[in-house]
């Protein structure tokens, strides 16, 4: 008989069980950082904190204690709430930045690298052009005509993370659209929309999540960077960039108005790095493999 | 022949552009497969087998340039826009690839691969997709299929695999199935059971079938005609029978020779084919198993033989030396 190899193992029905991965302590620290701080930055106006705007001028640059617990900056408002309203900032324009990206640089890497011909020739052109303009240049420019504002800086950092989205999706591509898979589809009839959505999406999708938390990272310390230099959000707002520019003025009297910030940048940006890190050491070796 | 003509494919050639100049990977060559009859195509790597089979798809890399005639069912599927072609792959055609380790979608399981594809082209409600996928699995031999329907290719040994591949490309009742080289990555003693699927569910369904293969072996019980390919040529056709009693190209001659035998003694030397296939860019002047070919003569050097006829209509050769007697002393 034709079924001779084939015997029921016994694990068939309860396989579902790739929870034994290990994936180490410090990856389950980073996801309880991770989440910690966006729990903190979304419960913000709800939990018991001093507003981050109020000015105490007899109180300015006090120690901690037991109302400010990590003390006040320079203008006598409370460090710890402004931390705290500093992560929105910094998450929120750290999250929808990349988010951008994704989808306008996976969509535009996914059909070059499925389409090929003249529109990747194209697509490719036009991202390197963009990746040869400096940065901050790019970044000064429109705030100084659009203005200062969380939009705009949120749609600057992910403008200038398309070209990074669209070369991991289209290498992605480029590999799996030759496999034989996409080629039965066609043969069976699939239109190119089902071939691109429900066969290489599913695919390209892993490292493109793990790219993205890559970027987000990146983007939290550039959207620092361009706060520190005061091209970020306007004040009174305040983001962990802004408020490590306002901590350099009093470095040598309290250094921790510096410090503070940037470990909570610092702390945050390690989370996501190695977090993203973990899951493409996941899905790379498994795309290898199959 | 008596049934009807499903595929013919006419003076086909296909050239593919390379840095060192345009390829010939297949050329000129002309073929016919009968509703429910099964062709097998033979020749070794690099022989334009696969192309043929891409051509025949209308799945050819972009750049490669196709010329002649492929009519399927009473049309021309060159002529046809790229939406017709579509709904007519889909309905009509079905392929099967060497490898069932890239044939499947690694991330989506057997269940969503199959019952997709029963929905799209059969527009089934998802209960009933479900319930013919579970009878498909069933019927290429795979057990417990409703437990297989949630797991995920890599979970699946490379025989079962293939039968997967295989119950894909049955779904939607293709009248040509196209199996390119279906048991070459697989198991020996695999090959054999999946070979017997693929010429069972033919005959049950009554669909033509394009078996490609490098071995003489596999189309010889199960195929009822023969097209021996060498350089994208066609250098022998005949009904299978008919081929295996009386080869006449030293060619398939020489192929049939490669085989391992059963009543050699143990340590027999295997007899191979010298030399290498001719380099597809630089097409030769004369016959392209010319340099390889032990009865070669001047005139094979200096000219390419045409196909032609030998005892029957059925059987053609191109060769200006054809072997007269089974394992043949040359002319």
């Amino acid at each position: 008989m034709a079924t001779l190899e084939l015997t029921i193992d016994e694990g068939v029905a309860a396989e579902p069980a790739k929870r034994g991965r290990r994936l180490g302590l410090l990856f389950w620290v980073a996801i309880g950082w991770m989440t910690f701080m966006i729990a903190v930055a979304i419960f913000a106006p709800v939990l018991p904190l001093p507003s981050p705007t109020d000015m105490d001028m007899l109180e300015r640059r006090a120690p901690f204690s037991a109302e400010h617990w990590l003390g006040t900056d320079g203008l006598g408002r409370d460090e710890l709430s402004r931390l705290i309203y500093g992560a929105r900032i910094s998450l929120v324009v750290g999250l929808c930045a990349p988010v951008i990206g994704l989808t306008i640089g996976g969509a535009l890497g996914m059909l070059a690298g499925y389409f090929r011909g003249r529109f990747e020739s194209a697509v490719v052109g036009s991202m390197d052009v963009l990746l040869a303009f400096p940065p901050l240049i790019l970044a000064m420019a429109v705030t100084a005509y659009l203005g200062q504002s969380i939009l705009n800086l949120t749609l600057i950092l992910g403008f200038l993370g398309v070209p990074a989205f669209m070369r991991v999706a289209r290498a992605a591509t480029l590999t799996l659209a030759r496999r034989e898979f996409v080629i039965a589809a066609q043969a069976l009839g699939a239109t190119h929309a089902r071939i691109l959505l429900r066969e290489l999406l599913p695919n390209v999708a892993l490292p493109l999540l793990a790219f993205f938390l890559l970027a987000v990272a990146v983007t939290i310390v550039v959207e620092g960077a361009l706060s520190f230099l005061g091209l970020g959000v306007p004040p009174p707002i305040s983001s962990w960039g802004s408020m490590i520019g306002e901590g350099r003025e009093s470095l040598e009297v309290a250094p921790r108005l510096a410090f503070l910030p940037a470990a909570a940048m610092f702390l945050t940006v390690l989370s996501f790095n190695l977090v993203g890190d973990t899951l493409r050491a996941l899905t790379d070796p498994r795309q290898g493999a199959l | 022949m008596t049934e009807r003509t499903l595929l013919s494919v006419e003076d086909v050639s296909v050239e593919l552009p390379t840095p060192r100049g345009n390829l010939r990977a297949v050329d000129r060559v002309d073929l016919t497969v009968g509703a429910g009859r099964t062709l097998g195509v033979v020749g070794e790597s690099g022989c334009g087998k696969t192309m043929l089979s891409r051509a025949i798809l209308q799945l050819l890399p972009k750049k490669a340039k196709l010329s002649g005639r492929v009519m399927f069912d009473g049309q021309d599927l060159l002529q046809l826009s790229p939406e017709r072609l579509r709904r007519l792959r889909g309905r009509s055609l079905a392929v099967v690839f060497q490898d069932p380790m890239t044939s499947l979608n690694p991330v989506l399981t057997i269940g969503t691969q199959l019952i997709e594809t029963l929905q799209e082209h059969l527009e089934l409600d998802e209960a009933t997709a479900k319930k013919r996928s579970v009878e498909l699995l069933a019927a290429v031999g795979i057990p417990a299929p409703e437990q297989r329907l949630v797991q995920y290719p890599h979970q699946l040994s490379g025989g079962m695999r293939q039968r997967v591949a295989i119950a894909i490309a049955l779904s939607c009742e293709p009248k040509l199935l196209i199996a390119d080289e279906p048991t070459t990555a697989l198991d020996v003693t695999i090959q054999a059971q999946i070979l017997d699927l693929l010429a069972r569910e033919q005959r049950r369904r009554h669909m033509a079938m394009i078996l490609i293969t490098h071995d003489l072996g596999v189309v010889a019980g199960r195929t009822d005609e023969v097209a021996v390919m060498y350089a994208g040529r066609v250098v022998e056709r005949a009904p299978t029978p008919a081929l295996f009693k009386k080869m006449r190209m030293p060619y398939t001659e020489a192929l049939l020779a490669a085989l391992p035998r059963i009543d050699a003694a143990p340590h027999t030397p295997l007899p191979a084919i010298s030399g290498r296939p001719p380099d597809p860019t630089r097409p030769l002047q004369g016959c392209s198993f010319s340099p390889r070919c032990r009865y070669a003569v001047a005139r094979c050097h200096a000219e390419k033989p045409a196909l032609t006829e030998a005892e029957s209509r059925e059987h053609q050769f191109a060769c200006f030396h054809p072997i007269e007697i089974h394992a043949g002393a040359g002319a």
